[in-house]
Order: C-alpha cells, then structure tokens, then sequence
C-alpha cells in the first residue's frame, strides 16, 4: 500500500480529502497528488528500516515539565 | 565619508565605542541603503527607523556620558518576519497572519541582541510560513540575490540573506528547521550558524515544525556570528526546549586555530547528488583544514526522508484550520504541500520520529573519532528566481524540496553547524557545512575563523 509505484493518488487524495474536509479543488489536485507521491516515495525508506518494538520516538515527555 | 555599511558587525561595535563614529551615523546609513535597495531585493518587508534612530541616539548618549558600552553597540540587524517585533504584526511571510494584532512585545533574542548593544532595523522576507527553500514569496514578492538579481537568495530566510549580503543589515536572523539559514547563507556567499537544536531560545517567533525549529544568526564575518551567539545563548523559561543552560561562550576561543581538532568529510550520501561545484568546495575546505579522512552518517537518506515527512505532517497539522478555511489566501507553493501533508498517516510520523532517535545514536558515535565533519551546504550555487528544476546525478529534480538535501539529515538531530563560503573562481558561492557535536559550537567556529583568516573562504558584499 506504501509503494507509490501502487498507489493510485489520486483515489487517495479524493477519498482523504472528503473525509477529512480538505479543499481539494482541481487548481490544486495536481500538485497535492504530486506532493503524495514524492512523500509516499521517501517514507517507504523510514518503513523499511526494522526497528525493535522497544524503539522509543524522539521527542520525550518529561512529567516535571521542562525547566529552563 | 566611509561608508558603514561595507564593515562587519564587530568592526562597527568597536569604533562605535571608541567613538570614531556615531550609532546614529551607521544606523542612518543603513536605512538609506535599505531606501536605494530594498524596492529591487525586497529583503525586508517592514523598516523599524524611528525605533532604530532612537536607539542608536541612546547609545551615543551613554557613550557621552563615559560610560562602557556592550559588545554589539550600535550594530544594525534585522530579524527574519517570523520573530516578534513590539508593534508590528509578525506576518511569518503569510497573508493570513497579517490579520494578527500586532505584537506586543519584542521575541526574547531581540530583546537580547538589543541588551548588547544592537540596533534593529526591522524585519525580513521569507517564505511563506518558512515551508520553503527558495526565498520565494507570492505576498511579499521574491527575495533576490544581491550578487546577482536574476537569482534567488535561497530560503526560507530569504531575506535574512539578502540583507545580510547587501549590507543592509551587520547581522540578519533567520530560523532553520531542515536548512533555512544554511541555503541562504550558501547561495548569498554568507556565514551562518545553526545552533544545536534547543541552543537559542525560540520564543516570540512563529513556529514552524516545533520539533525541527531552530533559529540562529546570518553575517559576512564568523566573528559577527560568534558575538552575536553569545549575546544570544542561554536558556529561556519561555521556550521548552530551551533548557541546557549557558554553555560557554564562543568568543574567546575564537582565535585558538585549528590544531588538535580532528575532522573529516562526510562520506557516502554527502558525494552524490550535487553539482562538482559543490564538491569541489568541500574539497577545497577539506584540503585547507587537512582533513584526510571520511566518515558516514549511516542511512543518510532515510533520516532525510524522516525529516521531509515529520515536516509535511506537523506542519500540516499547524496549519489545520488555515488550510480549510483560506486555502486562498496561502502561497501556491506552500498550499498543495500542507494538504498532501494533512493526509499522510500518523504511523508514519511515529516512525519517523522513532528512526530519529536512532539516527541520532549512530551519527554521536562519529564524534568519537571526530571533532567536526564536513558536507556540502547545498547541491548548487543559486539557481535563477523561477528556475523550477535542476538535474542532480542526471536525474530531474524540482529545486524547493531539493535544495536542502544535505541540510535537511543534520537539522533532523540538531547538531550545531557553521556554514562557510566559498568562491569559484568564477560565478556565484557556494557554502560547506562545519558540523560539530551538540553543544559545540565554538569548535566549528574556530575552524571556520581560521578558514576565514586564510581567505579559505570569505564574505564578498554585492555592490
């Protein structure tokens, strides 16, 4: 579903952008579908690459909050 | 009569103090600069001069009255339009945020760049909500190269380039989130400093992808940016990430040369996809700083592609209501990214976010071996205004997203750089990449002051 080769953007960013309420005209279909595809493209490098379950996201929550 | 716009920041602060010339002479002569240029650059989109005559008239009184004055007395500078300025509306280089008040008060480096002494000039084009690498604007009209105005200052500080390369300014702030102060710096020929990621208080600036915003100084002198980082640096209650408390300052060990540190060339991704100016640039540094070896950033590219998602996805996500609601009133160029960007998955953002951590991990082990790593600024010189693509490796790239290729995997983990200068023989600059550990920044200054010394590389101001 990731590989842009297979994704038809153009359903996607039809059915995303009904559901979500986005201005999807047709001014700015082409260059929305275009940018999907340059993203569908490089994230599958990030979905790629195995990472343990475990692996903890960059930004971390401190309780104390964060004290200058 | 000398003309005080050609001099460096620290050059003005020194005969401002000595009094071999007034901070209202130097002010008034950069506004007039700004009078004869800025309608061709359009790098500044608002001019404080009844705020900056007053200032600069404060600091020759203290002086009248023997006092000591601070380290950047009556040096002018002007801030990128994403930083709150007391009295004007931070437009953020968008049409909407004009509906905004005005601010109410000055952004915390404002308030400290005047502390020392500084002299604000007014604030800077960009492009639109800094989703830009081309200092492009649909509102404000196209920031323009001062070394050549058929082309483009790069961006999104776009103007902080212009200004900065003009001499309309001693010092310009921009804000880097994947490469914003370090294109322009590259395609205007300037120095410019990327803290390490929390190094400089963000507060008082529209936010762009809070998690990747960094904000730092522009100059034609390494000793400019150094003066005003440690004017600037210290931690901020009012910015989050703000937190590591005051380092030491870069200043004094600016003249400690280059002896005993260790550095080395970025490998692998940083040798592709640029033009041989590029390289040639780095190689050209590399040689002056002996730096024989190379290390790798491991899956260079991918941090770059977890950079361009974590990017389309938060930005999307701040501008969620603006997006539906005035599609209209947003640049083009910027629009259809942020819609893309409202439809991406959040399991991609996880991910991406999580790859950073490790990306981070693996690159801190180079500074084992290494002090400072060097990598191209950008894959070429500045491209025409309206220039859409180049080719890289011989493939057919559209030039916005493209330009901070090799920006975009060091901002992704916050590691401070300095970008330095170069100078073809012929034809416009292009910029290096000095990178150091977090938190050392004065490392990749000394290097660059050194490079600077032996006119390595250098600042040229356009005529």
């Amino acid at each position: 579903m990731n590989d842009a080769t297979e994704v038809d953007v153009k359903t996607y960013a039809d059915t995303m952008a009904k559901a979500l309420g986005l201005p999807l005209t047709a001014e700015y279909a082409p260059q929305v579908e275009a940018n999907l595809a340059v993203a569908f493209r490089l994230v599958q490098l990030v979905l790629d690459f195995p990472l343990p379950d475990e692996a903890e996201p960059a930004p971390v929550f401190a309780a104390q909050g964060n004290q200058a | 009569m000398k003309d005080w716009t050609q001099e460096p920041a620290h050059s003005i602060a020194d005969a401002v103090r000595s009094g071999q010339v007034t901070a209202r002479l130097v002010a008034e002569q950069h506004l007039a600069a700004i009078a004869r240029r800025n309608d061709l650059l359009k790098a500044y989109t608002d001019i404080t001069a009844s705020r900056a005559l007053a200032r600069a008239d404060a600091i020759d009184a203290v002086r009248a009255q023997g006092q000591p004055l601070p380290p950047l007395a009556g040096v002018p500078f002007a801030v990128k339009n994403l930083f709150d300025v007391d009295g004007l509306v931070t437009r953020a280089g968008s049409k909407i945020n004009r509906d905004h008040a005005p601010s109410q008060q000055d952004a915390t480096l404002v308030t400290r760049l005047e502390a020392a002494g500084a002299v604000l000039l007014g604030a800077l084009n960009m492009g639109e909500y800094a989703y830009d690498f081309t200092g492009r604007n649909a509102h404000d009209g196209n920031s323009l190269n001062p070394h050549d105005t058929a082309r483009m200052t790069g961006g999104s500080s776009g103007g902080s380039g212009g200004a900065a390369a003009a001499g309309l300014a001693a010092i310009t702030l921009g804000s880097d989130t994947n490469g914003s102060i370090r294109v322009p710096a590259s395609l205007c020929g300037l120095f410019g400093l990327k803290p390490s990621y929390g190094g400089l208080s963000r507060a008082g600036t529209f936010p762009f992808i809070a998690s990747l915003d960094h904000v730092g100084p522009l100059a034609r002198s390494v000793k400019d940016l150094a003066l005003a980082y440690d004017a600037m640096r210290g931690a901020d209650p009012l910015d989050p990430v703000c937190t590591a408390g005051t380092a030491a300052p870069v200043t004094p060990p600016l003249d400690a040369g280059i002896k005993g540190l260790r550095i080395a060339r970025a490998g692998g991704y940083f040798t592709r996809m640029g033009e041989p100016k590029a390289f040639a640039a780095v190689d050209l540094v590399a040689r002056a700083l002996g730096a024989e070896g190379s290390v790798e950033f491991p899956e260079a590219h991918r941090a770059r592609a977890a950079a361009f998602i974590i990017t389309m996805i938060e930005g999307s996500a701040l501008h969620h209501d603006r997006i539906r609601a005035r599609p209209a009133d947003f640049d083009p160029e910027v629009r259809d990214r942020l819609i893309a960007g409202a439809m991406l998955p959040g399991d991609w953002y996880v991910k991406a976010q999580k790859f950073r951590r490790w990306f981070q991990a693996e690159a801190l082990k180079l500074f084992a071996e290494t002090d400072l790593i060097l990598a191209p600024a950008t894959p070429t010189s500045a491209p025409l205004v309206d220039q859409q693509t180049f080719v890289l490796d011989g493939q057919t790239l559209p030039v916005r997203p493209n330009l901070g290729i090799f920006t975009q995997p060091i901002s992704f983990i916050g590691l401070p750089v300095v970008t330095v200068p170069v100078w073809p023989e012929q034809g416009m600059p292009i910029g290096v990449q000095i990178i150091a550990a977090p938190g050392q920044e004065a490392l990749a200054l000394r290097a660059a002051h050194w490079l600077e010394n032996q006119r390595i590389v250098h600042a040229k101001q356009a005529s």
